[in-house]
């Protein structure tokens, strides 16, 4: 039933993709600077975008069905467990200046990502396997690369790695993607424009991609963007907040679309570092897994979902979506929203509600700050109902807005802070990318980083389940040890996750093929069968 | 002329009761979410409708009224008066005084204040009373706001000094103090009372871009400024998230008709 059902999908975008117009500008929006497009240096989302329109990669992550699929390598074998990837390479393929592409160009991309001059950060992933890499070339078009150690999920890592020319004198400007950087304008617009070599032809030989060109304008302000959208100057917005999702389904139903949960969860957490400069009895709180669990059930989830978000969110139980199809642990609930079992557990840990007011063992009034980073609106929303909620038990919460660099500098050098709200971004949907998250050692350990021991037996838990599933040799094995951590982190609550906001995107109704998907880039994944309608096919200016 | 000003005396006088006691107009605490009614329009128990989280806009108007009506002329006032010391000892007494106070006025307007702002509020604690937090942020403002009014007072002052009205008055040994007091500060008060009109709609958006900062009024206490933020991000904001603006029009438009004549600048 499913192939039959997959026949006629195929069947239907082949239709539809034959239908399609060549020619013409896309049009939309960065929402910041590019930094670079090098693509081994890429660190920001404007210069990920980029690097996702121009940039070939061996294998690539299909956004909607989450599967590898062979890009530049017609095929791979991981061997070892792990410890090293062969792969076979398509023959014929040119860089956007006409060098051939050879094993030798992949070779010379995996040395320039290990070179510890360079200092890329789409090779952080990979240093978990050691920091040297040995790369063979037994014929032209096969490459074997082998690490120190094994890493599982190592052939997912190669969607990230944009492949260098090693002869080209454009050097990076030289791709083997859909597009090629054409010109940009500092502060105003990148203008991309149609690979003339590039290797992907569509199911009637048609040479793609069938645009001849994007213009990507450089544009902070959203409010803007959706304003330009509605007037036809842009054709696709991504990552749409839901204030102008809701505004744009009023005035154009047809061109917005909910895809879902995503992939980026909102969560508080309590700073439990032993050398944060907060008082100690506040500390002892954060420390209590009964006072944690009893602020994750005085808060109503389904209100932050319908309130903050408009409905646009779904309530979140851990630390993976359901987003995330293969390592979501289906297993886990939300947090049941219950005052009484938040007081019970209060009581328990020795808090007392005494005259409208909560307080510890010592007496004690429970009260501590919150921040968040300030102009996230559905941020500040959650914060505002949180507030409310803990009221109810007795708790004063004081949310502090602060702009985002001042909270990291908190969360990363000061620790002065109590508790923190903010959303994970997961560019990732294998568990090694959460490694810098999970392990007591790591620096992104929010709740309590860098400890030279793990500090807690759950934590030491958690350490033995993320390192047993990097170095399990199946994907099930795998999913066994990351559902344990799952709900580890579920009883625990050292992160008390809140909502899964769904991926909102606007697509004009000019734009054919479209698919979007809940991974970035969401809107414009499969770039290079998108098309536009005869009737608004830009040509170049 | 008389019958408008006694017109837009009445209606500040309204506002600024409203203002002062606003449970008289309404008995919703400015903080109450009714989350079964986010963004309702207007009606009879909401006449201003609600915002995101169901809160009564009426009730955070008229309490954000009194927290911006109150504390930004205060904030004005105080860089007022401290403009009028700079600017007036600089442009009068002259000689290293003049030196003195230009020199900080021109370190002044010349501060990078964001990240000093940033770095006051890294020093404050984050569990600061609302009120407390309020009075900093007016506070930061209104001894933030007077360089550039010093700079015009310090010039009329200096031309005072030299007029003949005052060269006279010295002639016939009319001690300095009086001189300041009976023939300076009335000319340069119309330069004063501008700085302070003007002021006041400044500072209420001040307050609420230092919000940003995290140093502006703390949510859920609502001030003009805060509420008017809402508007910045909607493409198609409620009726009823004009009412800030509206309001802080109003005020400022009144002001304007009801302040003695002669304080116009001409």
């Amino acid at each position: 039933m499913t192939r039959v059902a997959a026949w006629c999908a195929s069947i239907c975008l082949a239709a539809s993709v034959a239908a399609a117009p060549s020619g013409g500008e896309l049009r939309f929006c960065l929402y910041s600077e590019p930094k670079t497009f090098h693509p081994l240096l890429v660190a920001d989302a404007s210069s990920e975008a980029v690097r996702y329109l121009t940039a070939g990669v061996l294998i690539r992550v299909n956004r909607l069905t989450q599967e590898l699929e062979p890009e530049l390598a017609e095929s791979w074998q991981v061997l070892a467990g792990g410890k090293a990837i062969s792969f076979k390479l398509r023959r014929g393929v040119a860089f956007s200046d006409g060098t051939p592409f050879t094993a030798e160009d992949v070779a010379y991309t995996m040395r320039t990502l290990f070179d510890p001059g360079v200092v890329s950060p789409t090779a952080d992933p990979f240093r978990a396997s050691g920091s040297t890499v040995k790369i063979d070339i037994p014929s032209a078009d096969r490459v074997i690369v082998t690490f120190a150690t094994a890493l599982s999920g190592v052939e997912r890592l190669f969607d990230q790695v944009g492949i260098l020319s090693s002869r080209s004198p454009k050097k990076e400007m030289a791709v083997l993607g859909p597009f090629l950087v054409a010109e940009y304008k500092p502060g105003s617009e990148v203008h991309l424009q149609r690979n003339p070599y590039y290797w992907k032809r569509d199911a009637h030989g048609r040479r793609l991609p069938y645009l001849d060109s994007l213009r990507l304008s450089i544009q902070q302000n959203r409010e803007l963007e959706a304003i330009r959208f509605l007037r036809g100057e842009l054709d696709l917005m991504t990552s749409v907040s839901p204030e102008t999702f809701d505004q744009l389904k009023k005035k154009a139903p047809t061109a917005v679309r909910d895809l879902g949960p995503s992939l980026e969860p909102e969560m508080l957490w309590f700073n439990q570092a032993p050398g944060a400069p907060i008082p100690e009895f506040r500390k002892a709180w954060f420390r209590s897994k009964e006072f944690r669990r009893a602020l994750s059930a005085a808060i109503n989830r389904e209100d932050l979902c319908r309130l903050a978000y408009r409905g646009h969110a779904s309530p979140a139980a851990g630390p993976v979506s359901p987003a995330n199809r293969f390592w979501f642990n289906a297993s886990l609930r939300p947090h049941r929203y219950d005052t009484q079992e938040a007081l019970d557990r209060l009581n328990r840990a020795g808090f007392r509600l005494q005259n409208g007011v909560l307080r510890d063992a010592q007496g004690n009034a429970v009260e501590f700050s919150l921040i968040t980073n300030a102009g996230n609106q559905p941020r500040e929303r959650i914060a505002q109902l949180i507030e409310q909620d803990l009221k109810a038990i007795g708790i004063r919460l004081n949310v502090v807005r602060l702009d985002y660099s001042a909270i990291m500098e908190r969360l990363n050098r000061s620790l002065q802070y109590e508790a923190c709200l903010l959303g994970l971004t997961n560019v990732d949907l294998d568990p090694n990318g959460q490694m810098n998250v999970w392990l007591s050692s790591a620096a992104s350990h929010q709740w309590n980083p860098d400890q030279s021991s793990p500090g807690t037996p759950w934590e030491a838990e958690i350490d033995r389940l993320m390192r047993a599933q990097n170095s399990a040799a199946s994907p099930g094995q795998r999913k066994v040890y990351f559902d344990r951590v799952q709900e580890i982190v579920w009883d625990q609550a050292p992160f008390l996750y809140l909502v899964n906001k769904n991926a909102l995107v606007a697509i004009s109704s000019a734009v054919a093929n479209s698919r979007p998907a809940v991974l970035r880039p969401q809107a414009f994944w499969n770039i290079d069968t998108l098309a536009l309608a005869p009737e608004t096919a830009r040509s170049t200016p | 002329m008389t019958a408008v000003r006694w017109a837009a005396g009445a209606v500040l006088a309204l506002i600024v009761l409203a203002a002062v006691w606003p449970a008289a107009i309404t008995g919703v605490p400015y903080d109450r979410q009714f989350r079964d009614y986010p963004n309702a329009p207007m009606s009879r128990q909401f006449p201003l409708g609600t915002d995101e989280l169901g809160r009564d806009r009426l009730s955070r108007l008229l309490y954000g009224a009194r927290v911006s009506l109150l504390a930004a002329p205060a904030a004005a006032l105080l860089s007022s008066i401290l403009a009028a010391l700079a600017g007036g000892l600089a442009g009068y007494a002259g000689g290293w005084y003049d030196c003195l106070a230009g020199g900080a006025i021109d370190l002044m307007l010349s501060l990078p204040w964001l990240f000093l702002l940033i770095i006051v509020r890294a020093l404050l604690p984050l569990n600061v009373p609302a009120l407390l937090s309020l009075l900093l942020t007016f506070g930061l403002i209104g001894l933030l706001g007077w360089p550039s009014a010093a700079r015009v007072v310090r010039a009329a002052c200096r031309s005072l000094r030299d007029s003949d009205p005052v060269l006279l008055a010295a002639a016939c040994g009319i001690p300095e103090a009086r001189i300041l007091w009976k023939h300076v500060l009335p000319n340069v008060q119309p330069i004063l009372a501008a700085k302070f009109w003007i002021s006041i709609p400044v500072y209420i958006l001040a307050e609420a871009n230092l919000g940003l900062l995290g140093l502006g009024v703390a949510d859920p206490l609502p001030s003009l400024g805060n509420l008017l933020r809402q508007l910045e991000s909607s493409l198609n904001p409620d009726p009823g998230a004009w009412a800030p603006l509206v309001l802080i029009v109003v005020v400022v438009g009144c002001l304007q008709i009801v302040r003695p004549a002669e304080a116009v600048v001409r």
